[in-house]
């Protein structure tokens, strides 16, 4: 917990940008918070909207998990952070390239019911790269004080905390996804309706592929500093 | 803003917000040529009050090839794109899929920028239909989770009985034919028809006969034998699994279009029969679930009418009554009203199903029929009988056309089908619309209609409308 408190300190920026993005996939309708309104208004109870929502919350934590831990293993293993960050950051903008030039819905993804929503949502994170945008972000949690100058230190404080932070950084990042994506779940189901859906429903695509792009950019970025 | 940017705004995500979209401006309507002197089409007709041309075709798509046999058709994508775990609503319902139900070619026709432009923009050759597939005749189009889902009834070889047909997937944006979609058949061998709950998972379909007992006309041994389709079929719709037939009964002939309630959360339909061997009748039957098992009841009939066989076809001298032969049925998107073409009485019926185990027949309205011949309100003939029926998103109107299929309609109107589509209006009641009755171009036949903007056989929605 200490190192959390810590961490918390002297990574503000990283945990913010955590939370931003846990807001910014929990607001996406593609990641789940249209089905518990659907949820909800099949079974007329607002229970059902947010008995929804576990499921949903387990198999994007799972995503996440899957995507950040064998980056923080990897980085026990290295001696310096900045060539992960480099081959991280370049894989991000990579595969942000790709969506925004192949911006079709992946079709295996249709080929699961509904009665195995944390599959779902671990797919559907998974396949849009989710987990990935995090990468580069998480890598900032491993940098230290003299981490861009002194590799053994980074190394240290990711022997021992570095995994528990990511699990952290995955659990904080989740909790903001749902909040969100309840909330807004919730706002449509009681107040806002469905025409919202209609209106109201922007293909976040592009910006999500921006995103990644970017996030990949950052860990590039740091690489950079990190070699300089 | 272009539907890449926010979803089209023809999708509704319940079945109210679509009742409450503007009303339809354009109808598609397959025509078909029986003399094969030219090839099949489709038309656009105008439905727009105070146009200068409404209730008329306005455009017409001939498509390349002779004999195709139009039948049914429909859209690339519709409502069902908003169902939640899609999570993709970014394709426009553009495109309609035209299967020729004799040739298996498939056209793919692109209604922008105007519907008046519709043109052909693929031709799927039957060959690559056969072989990517094992299937042939395709029939049903419905827009769903994994793209288009197509029904067809038959095999591969040229009768099409080597091989049991099914239900085939085809990319809704790319056109590509993407295989079976059955992962387990069960004992289904027959097929005709099928569509689904899918927040519920299931697809239920039904089945009329293979390819040698309809190219070539009714095959009376066959009817009377019992040897047509008469069950229906369960499916898990995403695991692909058939769960569970249901068998009519063998004297119930032909058990044709599947009609479930539009409301997501409601767990019934309804099918058509078209013929009870025992006794004449037609049949609707209400299709429900109940602890998990599906079950049928037969909950609504009609008569045959008796007739002089001196104005009776040969098929049905012998009968001295015409049988009512109900070939298609829809419901309205309240799910308050079930319409019901008979095509042989001439009659389109109109039952109040607000109780779907108990219809109530609230309007009727009469036209054309083998023996009756009723004119149209008009004054104009009306040759064949209320046959594919189209419901306007609001439930106000009722259209429908009057040929079942080529070689059927020379069999049970040996006088001819000339092709016309009528509208019947239901402000409360049924009252055929003495103003709109459109007559196609000499020559050709007229089968399903499809509105703007989607209509009562097209869209699934996955959001309750309360």
């Amino acid at each position: 917990m200490g190192e959390l408190a810590e961490s918390l300190g002297r990574h503000a920026w990283v945990w913010s940008a955590v939370l931003a993005l846990g807001a910014f996939h929990g607001a996406n309708p593609a990641m789940g918070w249209l089905f518990a309104v659907s949820n909800g208004m099949q079974a007329r109870r607002t229970r059902a909207v947010f008995a929804a929502l576990p499921p949903i919350a387990l198999g994007h934590f799972l995503a996440m998990a899957a995507a950040l831990l064998p980056v923080a293993l990897l980085g026990l293993y290295l001696e310096r952070l900045g060539e992960i960050q480099l081959a991280a950051g370049l894989l991000v903008a990579a595969f942000g390239l790709y969506k925004l030039f192949a911006r079709r819905h992946p079709r295996f993804l249709t080929r699961i019911g509904p009665s195995h929503l944390t599959l779902w949502s671990f797919l559907m994170a998974t396949a849009h790269g989710a987990g990935l945008m995090l990468v580069p972000v998480i890598l900032g949690l491993c940098a230290g004080p003299g981490a861009a100058h002194g590799g053994h230190q980074a190394l240290l404080e990711i022997a021992r905390g570095g995994l528990g932070l990511t699990l952290a950084a995955a659990s904080v990042h989740t909790l903001a996804m749902v909040a969100t994506g309840g909330a807004l779940a919730w706002l449509v189901y009681r107040h806002l309706g469905l025409e919202l859906l209609r209106r109201s429903w922007l293909n976040v695509d592009l910006l999500w592929a921006a995103l990644l792009v970017a996030a990949g950019g950052v860990g590039v970025a740091a690489a950079a500093r990190g070699f300089a | 803003m272009p539907a890449v940017l926010r979803p089209d705004p023809t999708f509704y995500p319940s079945p109210r917000l679509a009742m409450e979209a503007p009303d339809e401006r354009y109808a598609y309507v397959a025509l078909l040529r029986a003399d094969k002197s030219r090839p099949d089409a489709l038309a656009v007709v105008d439905l727009a009050p105070g146009s200068a041309s409404y209730g008329r075709p306005v455009h017409k798509v001939e498509l390349g090839h002779v004999g195709d046999e139009l039948h049914h058709f429909g859209w690339n994508a519709c409502s069902s794109m908003l169902c939640p775990l899609n999570g993709h609503p970014f394709t426009e319902r553009r495109y309609l899929i035209v299967p020729g139900l004799r040739s298996s070619r498939l056209y793919i026709v692109d209604t922008k920028p105007e519907p008046t432009k519709a043109a052909i923009v693929k031709v799927i050759e039957p060959e690559e239909v056969v072989k990517k597939t094992g299937y042939s005749r395709p029939h049903t189009v419905h827009c769903g989770p994994e793209g288009v889902y197509i029904s067809t009834l038959g095999g591969k070889g040229a009768d099409g009985t080597d091989g049991v047909p099914g239900i085939f997937l085809l990319d809704c944006e790319s056109f590509e034919v993407l295989g079976r979609w059955e992962m387990e058949r069960g004992d289904q061998r027959l097929s005709y028809d099928f569509w689904w709950n899918i927040p519920h998972d299931y697809m239920i379909s039904s089945e009329w006969g293979l390819p040698p007992q309809f190219e070539n006309g009714l095959v009376a041994e066959d009817l009377l034998g019992n040897r047509y389709g008469h069950r229906l079929h369960f499916w898990d719709l995403h695991r692909r699994r058939h769960l569970q037939t249901i068998d009519l009964g063998a004297n119930h002939q032909m058990a044709l279009e599947v009609r479930p309630a539009h409301e997501p959360t409601k767990d019934y339909g309804f099918v058509g029969v078209v013929v009870d061997t025992t006794n004449l009748e037609a049949s609707i039957w209400t299709w429900y679930r109940e602890n998990g098992k599906f079950k049928a009841k037969k909950t609504a009939v009609v008569p045959p009418e008796p007739a002089d066989p001196a104005q009776l076809p040969d098929l049905l001298k012998s009968f001295k009554a015409v049988p009512p032969l109900i070939s298609d049925i829809d419901l309205s998107l309240d799910d308050r009203f079930l319409y019901v073409a008979c095509w042989g009485t001439g009659e389109l019926r109109q039952y109040d199903v607000s109780d779907p185990m108990s219809p109530r027949l609230t309007g009727s309205v009469r036209v054309g029929g083998v023996a009756r011949h009723t004119p149209h309100p008009s004054g104009t003939a009306f040759g064949g009988g209320p046959q594919m029926v189209e419901i306007s998103r609001d439930g106000e109107r009722v259209y429908f056309t009057n040929s079942l299929y080529s070689t059927w309609d020379d069999q049970f109107y040996p006088g001819g089908v000339p092709g016309m589509m009528a509208m019947a209006r239901a402000n409360g009641g049924l009252a055929l619309d003495r103003n709109f009755c459109v007559e196609f171009e000499p020559g050709y036949r007229s089968h399903q209609v499809r509105l703007e903007g989607g209509d009562c056989s097209t869209d699934s929605f996955c959001f309750p409308s309360a």
